[in-house]
C-alpha cells in the first residue's frame, strides 16, 4: 500500500480526536462593477453578483468535505470594501447595503459575509465616512455581516481621526446590540496593515488588488499541535519548534489540497492558504493550552510572549514549506472568548489586557474578542486601538482590535456570544484618562525604517 | 483529485463478520479492493483498504451512507475518504 497504515490512522486521529479542520473556505468576490448612484439599483447589482458566483459555494464545499473526510466548518464570502463600491452612491445611509449582503449570505447559505469595510489609513473620502457612520445600524440590523476598518499602515502611519471615530462607533455598536451583550462589536475589527486576502472573519474583505473571484482557505488545528507537543518526552525548545513545524506542514498540505479542489470546481482562482492556529471553545482546541504545554503554569505569566513567538514562527515556517500559496494572516490567533485556556487564564488572574497587548507584537493578529466594562469611555477604546495600531505600524505586521464594551457589565462578569464566538470574561481597563491625547486630531506619521533599535 | 481510489478504514471492537459485512456493501457498489491490511491496535480491530471505483455512475454519498449504516450494524466506525487526503498530508 502506497500510504502506511500508521499515517492513515494519524490523519484520522487528527480529525476525530484533535479537532483538525478546514476552518473556512472563503470566496472573495469583486463588487467593483456594482456601483450605481441609486442605492436600490446598487443593492440589486450586489445581490445578483454574489449569488452568481457563490450560489454553489456551500454545495461544492460539502461535496469536498465528504470526498476527503475532512470537516469544513465555515463557508464564507468576502467582498470589495463597500466604501469603495458605494462611493458614487447618492444615499448617505448604507445600512440597506449591509442588509443586502445579509440577505445574499442567507440565500447562499454561508455563515458570514465580510467586507462592510473601509480603508482610511491616510484619510477618509465621503464614501468612507458614510460607511463608518452606518456601521452601528448595519451590525444591529444584520446577523451575518462583518465589518472592518483599516486605520493604519506602516507606509501611511496612523489616522488618529479615524481611531477616535472608531472608538465612538464601537461604543455605539455595543449600545445598539446591548440585548445580545454587544455582539455587534464581535463582528467589527479595526486594523493596521489589513491583508487583502484574509479568509478569517470578522476581518475578511476582498482587496482591490484581487481577481474577480477567488477562493481563500483558512486551516486550523491548535488541538493537533497541542497533542503533538504533549507526546514529546522532555523536549528542548528546538525539539518543540521542530514538532510544531512538522505539524503545521501537514495541516497546511491538507488545506492546500482542499483549496485547489474548491477553486477548480467553482471556476475561481485559488488565492491563499491561511494557516492560522484559530482556537475554538472546544476543550483542547486552545492556543493557551499549547503555551502551557511548553511549560508555563498559566498563560499570561512571564515567558508567555517568548513561548508565543516560538509558536508563531514555527507555524509560519512549517506552512511556508508546505505551500507556495501561504498568505492572509498565517500565525496564531489569541481571541480570548474563543479559547477556553485564555478564558481560564483571565479568570485565575494570570492574563491581563496589557499582557495580551505584548503578545500581539509577536503573534498573528491582535487584541481579539476581548470584553471590557460597558462604561469604558470611547476615548479609552480609541486609545487601546491606537496602541495596537502602533505595534502593527512599527513592526510591519497586521494587528487588529476587536473589543466589546459589553453594556451593563462590570469586571469579572461573563458575556455569552454563543457558537464559535464563545463567551468572554469582562476584563479591566486602565482608569486613567486618554481623552486629551485622543481628541488631538491628525495623523501619527509613518515610521522610519532605518536606525532600528 | 488525481484518481478514483479511496481509503476505507474500519475501526471498532473485533467480532465475527466485519470483513464480510463491509466487503458485501463494497461489492454492491462495484468498489474493488486494491490492497487490504488488518491489525489490532489498542485492542481495536483496525482494517484499512485501498479501493478503486470501477462504476462510472458511482455515487459517493450513497456509498458512504450505505457503508456507515452497515458499520453501525456491526458496531464499528467506517470512513471512506479519497486517497489524496492522506497522500497530500504525508507525501511530497
Amino acid at each position: 500500500m502506497l500510504i502506511h497504515p500508521e499515517e492513515i490512522l494519524e490523519t484520522i486521529k487528527m480529525v476525530s480526536n484533535e479537532n483538525l479542520d478546514i476552518r473556512t473556505v472563503t470566496m472573495g468576490i469583486s463588487l467593483r462593477g456594482c456601483s450605481h448612484p441609486d442605492i436600490d439599483e446598487m443593492n440589486e447589482n450586489i445581490y445578483n453578483r454574489i449569488m452568481y458566483y457563490a450560489g454553489d459555494l456551500v454545495r461544492t464545499t460539502n461535496d469536498i468535505e465528504n470526498l476527503y473526510g475532512i470537516p469544513i466548518i465555515n463557508k464564507r464570502i468576502s467582498v470589495t470594501p463597500i466604501a469603495i463600491v458605494a462611493e458614487s452612491c447618492e444615499a448617505t445611509d448604507l445600512t440597506s447595503v449591509a442588509q443586502t449582503l445579509d440577505r445574499a449570505a442567507e440565500d447562499a447559505g454561508v455563515d458570514f459575509i465580510g467586507g462592510f469595510s473601509a480603508l482610511v489609513q491616510k484619510g477618509m473620502t465621503p464614501g468612507d465616512l458614510k460607511l463608518i457612520n452606518s456601521i452601528p445600524r448595519a451590525l444591529a440590523s444584520t446577523s451575518k455581516v462583518c465589518s472592518s476598518v483599516n486605520v493604519a499602515t506602516t507606509k501611511a502611519g496612523i489616522n488618529m481621526n479615524a481611531v477616535a471615530l472608531m472608538g465612538r462607533i464601537i461604543k455605539e455598536t455595543a449600545e445598539m446590540t446591548k440585548d445580545n451583550g454587544g455582539i455587534g462589536c464581535a463582528k467589527l475589527v479595526v486594523f493596521a496593515n489589513a491583508p487583502e486576502d484574509n479568509p478569517f472573519m470578522a476581518g475578511a474583505f476582498h482587496g482591490i488588488g484581487e481577481p474577480d473571484c477567488v477562493i481563500n482557505v483558512g486551516v486550523s488545528g491548535p488541538g493537533v499541535v497541542n497533542s503533538a507537543l504533549r507526546s514529546l518526552e522532555d523536549p528542548t525548545l528546538g525539539d518543540i519548534s521542530e514538532c510544531i513545524k512538522k505539524t503545521a506542514f501537514k495541516i497546511t498540505r491538507m488545506g492546500e489540497m482542499v483549496g485547489k479542489e474548491a477553486a477548480r470546481r467553482l471556476h475561481a482562482q485559488f488565492g491563499v492558504l491561511d494557516l492560522s492556529l484559530a482556537p475554538t471553545p472546544a476543550i483542547g482546541d486552545s492556543v493557551a493550552s499549547i503555551l502551557e504545554s511548553m511549560g508555563l503554569e498559566s498563560c499570561g505569566t512571564h515567558g508567555t510572549t517568548a513561548a508565543l513567538a516560538l509558536l508563531n514562527d514555527a507555524v509560519k515556517k512549517g506552512g511556508a514549506m508546505a505551500s507556495s500559496s501561504v498568505g492572509g494572516l498565517s500565525g496564531a490567533f489569541i481571541p480570548v472568548s474563543e479559547d477556553e485556556g485564555m478564558i481560564r487564564a483571565v479568570q485565575r488572574g494570570s492574563l491581563s489586557l496589557d499582557k495580551l497587548e505584548a503578545m500581539t507584537s509577536v503573534c498573528s493578529v491582535g487584541l481579539d474578542m476581548i470584553a471590557v466594562p460597558g462604561d469604558t469611555p470611547s476615548s479609552t477604546l480609541a486609545a487601546i486601538i491606537a496602541d495596537e495600531m502602533a505595534i502593527g505600524m512599527i513592526n510591519r505586521k497586521t494587528t487588529a482590535v476587536r473589543v466589546i464594551p459589553a453594556p451593563d457589565t462590570k469586571v469579572g462578569d461573563m458575556v455569552e456570544f454563543g457558537g464559535l464566538l464563545g463567551s468572554a470574561p469582562v476584563m479591566p481597563v486602565h482608569k486613567f484618562s486618554s481623552e486629551q491625547f485622543i481628541s488631538r486630531t491628525g495623523r501619527i506619521p509613518a515610521p522610519i525604517h532605518s536606525l532600528t533599535n | 483529485m488525481s484518481s478514483s481510489r479511496f481509503i476505507i478504514t474500519v475501526i471498532g471492537i473485533d467480532k465475527v463478520g466485519i470483513v464480510a459485512g463491509i466487503t458485501q456493501v463494497m461489492a454492491q457498489h462495484k468498489v474493488n479492493i486494491v490492497d487490504i491490511s488488518q491489525t489490532i491496535m489498542d485492542d481495536l480491530f483496525t482494517m484499512i483498504m485501498l479501493a478503486r471505483i470501477t462504476d462510472e455512475d458511482f455515487d459517493l454519498a450513497a456509498f458512504q451512507k450505505a457503508i456507515s449504516e452497515k458499520g453501525q450494524e456491526l458496531g464499528v466506525e467506517v470512513k471512506v475518504q479519497h486517497e489524496d487526503a492522506f497522500r497530500f498530508m504525508h507525501r511530497i
